[in-house]
């Protein structure tokens, strides 16, 4: 319990450094949003719109660094992200907030999927080495040493295009209003199956191979052994002796790529064009778009930060060496 | 009831197939008797380690059983030999009947589960019928037996020292009352007070519950002191095999000779420690003839030439057999 606590402080205290970070780093660039929207108006913007742009974004000039330090954290702490440039004058809260379902529902569950999938077939090529999993391992190493936007072209160019069944892009069919009907969800699962399939077949293999690799090294442990003298079943021994320890390095890897949900498949989601946080995120360092660049990543350090503390926990259930008592 | 409990005959180990083999273990022939403790002596790498895996047949791969059989007796019914039961008999063979403690007293326990999970398992793997609460009793008296408090069944292994660990271990290994008890090493990574402790509690237990011990290890003085027969090992064939004490003070084989020497007395004048010159053989590249021959100061004529065959030095003396030109067979050993 003390362990874990002192693990809350600790990511809280990192927390506050990325937040602290998030605050000063677009205060230190050169340039400022306001200057880029004028620029953008091409400079049909009334002295007094200017103004109270300025007072908008928390950039005006009279107040010193600290009282906008602080004024972050109330807006913060209030949910407020500022406003967006590229969704004028949608809250960034709100961007955020429209994309993120997307995609935690696209790369959250295929990274579920793919690392119970992935460890189901690493612990069986694991335990039966040379069995016709193992005939798969070269195959899953290429597609996993090939980056995923670079897969997902190849899918675009082999599977979507005119008539095909696969969208090439898009989260859902143009025209559709977002809503759990049954003409949207049908369009949505069909706009993520090329995306889907293509984490799935290029971050799966991944698992496979760590989790059949720490099945083979635990399989010549003492206790495996052990098992197999103590007459207990193949099932048992497999699961219950090998699987078990196997898995301890993997549950880590996974938490760990829980973080990365949130941010880690911009690619994908560029190359897709599908509306999920990586997407806005690209188009929001395209138009500059400091507000919501930084609500993207403040989302994704928070996320990032859960998820270690998530493996932390896993990882306190599962390997009892590490409880300290 | 017959007197033996396990009879291995002609036991051959391969590592790997074909032409490449290399014969780790050669033909065999040993007899345990119910309730004793024979002990199994030799160098690294003399087989004495795999001939115990391949009995149970828990050989890792590459390693094969080539040949020979291994006749296990139980209390009641047939005997059985079991380099030919089904993969259902044999695990309902392996601890029920005979168990195994082995060298790695560290790793030998699963790192994840209580050791209560680890007892109560094989307990549930071969009575499946009992009750719950009757396994607990029965993990809770075990413990006791070794002289751990029960309380402990809720650690984890490690939270246990390395004795303790060991301890389980043979708590775990009389789990089912077997008939035979193999011991490969089982006190090597222990401090000698540790080890003198865990012997005592054996040769108790043993007394009391009465099963028969294969004990491995490469410490010839401990088996003379807890030992009733003593087999020595050398490149993967019995060289000699006698009652303890009877191979204590009048050793046969120039090699039990040379373990014999390579030790102090606690009793007794002062000698020479001597040690065996030159190393193990190469499985890979055995000498012809008696394996021992190009390290043995008596060596002669025929010894690079025939293999010498295990059997009794002389007609009067039955109870001992040795595998040497000096002391050629009467007869091979009975079969």
């Amino acid at each position: 319990m003390r362990f874990l606590l002192q693990r809350v402080a600790f990511y809280l205290f990192t927390a506050w450094a990325a937040i602290t970070l998030n605050f000063f780093i677009p205060r230190i660039v050169p340039g400022d949003p306001v200057q880029s929207l004028i620029s953008r108006n091409q400079g049909r913007i009334s002295a007094d719109a200017v103004a109270s742009l300025r007072v908008l974004f928390g950039l005006d000039s009279d107040r010193s660094l600290w009282e906008q330090y602080v004024d972050y954290w109330g807006q913060l702490l209030h949910g407020d992200l500022g406003l967006s440039f590229t969704f004028f004058p949608a809250p960034v809260s709100q961007v955020i907030g429209d994309s993120l379902p997307w995609t935690v529902g696209l790369v959250g569950v295929t990274t579920i999927v793919s690392f119970l999938l992935g460890t189901a077939l690493g612990v069986g090529a694991g335990w039966r080495r040379g069995s016709w999993i193992d005939g798969l391992l070269p195959a899953t190493t290429f597609l996993s040493s090939i980056p995923y936007f670079w897969l997902g072209l190849v899918a675009i160019a082999l599977f979507a295009g005119p008539g095909s069944f696969f969208p090439s892009s898009g989260g859902y069919e143009p025209g559709l209003v977002p809503a759990f009907d049954a003409y949207f969800i049908p369009s949505a699962l069909q706009h993520s199956i090329l995306p889907a399939a293509t984490i799935l077949v290029s971050s799966m293999s991944g698992w496979i191979l760590s989790m059949r690799n720490m099945m083979v090294t635990v399989s010549s442990e003492d206790y495996i052994t052990v098992a197999h003298a103590k007459g207990l079943s193949e099932r048992r021994v497999a699961l219950s002796y090998a699987a078990r320890n196997a898995l301890l390095p993997n549950v880590s890897g996974f938490a760990l790529s829980l973080g990365f949900i949130v941010g880690g498949t911009l690619l994908v989601e560029i190359v897709f064009s599908y509306p999920g946080l990586g997407f806005q995120l690209f188009q929001a360092v395209g138009s500059k778009d400091y507000p919501l660049m930084q609500g993207i990543f403040l989302i994704i350090t928070i996320s990032v930060l859960v998820a270690n503390l998530l493996a932390d926990v896993a990882y306190l259930l599962l390997d009892p060496r590490t409880r300290k008592s | 009831m017959s007197d033996q409990v396990l009879e291995i005959r002609g036991l051959c180990v391969d590592y790997g197939v074909g032409a490449d083999a290399v014969h780790a273990v050669r033909d065999v022939d040993l007899t345990l008797h119910r309730g004793e403790v024979l002990g199994l002596a030799g160098e690294s790498g003399s087989g004495k380690s795999t001939l115990a895996y391949g009995l149970t047949r828990l050989l890792p791969p590459p390693g094969v059983v080539s040949g020979g059989q291994v006749i296990y007796h139980p209390a009641d019914g047939p005997p059985v030999d079991v380099l030919t039961l089904s993969p259902a008999r044999l695990r309902e063979f392996r601890w029920a009947e005979t168990s195994i403690v082995f060298q790695g007293a560290m790793n030998s326990l699963n790192p994840v589960h209580k050791v209560s999970t680890q007892l109560l398992d094989v307990i549930k793997a071969h009575e499946p019928k009992g009750s719950a609460a009757s396994r607990l009793a029965r993990a809770r008296d075990l413990l006791r037996l070794v002289g751990i408090a029960a309380d402990r069944l809720d650690s984890y292994p490690h939270q246990l020292s390395g004795g303790m660990r060991q301890r389980v271990m043979i708590a775990m290994a009389l789990a089912l009352e077997p008939q035979l008890v193999i011991m490969d090493e089982p006190t090597t990574a222990l401090d000698v007070v540790m080890q003198r402790q865990i012997l005592g509690q054996l040769a108790e237990l043993r007394e009391r519950l009465g099963f028969a011990v294969l004990f491995i290890t490469h410490d010839l003085s401990l088996l003379v002191e807890f030992s009733d027969r003593i087999a020595i090992m050398y490149g993967g064939r019995i060289v000699e095999e006698a009652p303890a004490d009877r191979l204590y003070r009048d050793p046969l084989h120039p090699y039990t000779e040379g373990l014999l020497n390579s030790f102090p007395a606690l009793h007794g004048p002062r000698r020479e420690l001597t040690g065996i010159p030159g190393s193990p053989p190469d499985l890979r590249a055995m000498p012809a003839g008696c394996a021992f021959h190009p390290r043995c100061p008596k060596a002669f004529e025929p010894c690079d030439e025939r293999v010498p065959v295990l059997g009794p030095p002389g007609v009067d003396d039955p109870t001992r057999a040795v595998a040497c030109w000096l002391h050629p067979a009467v007869a091979p050993l009975p079969r």
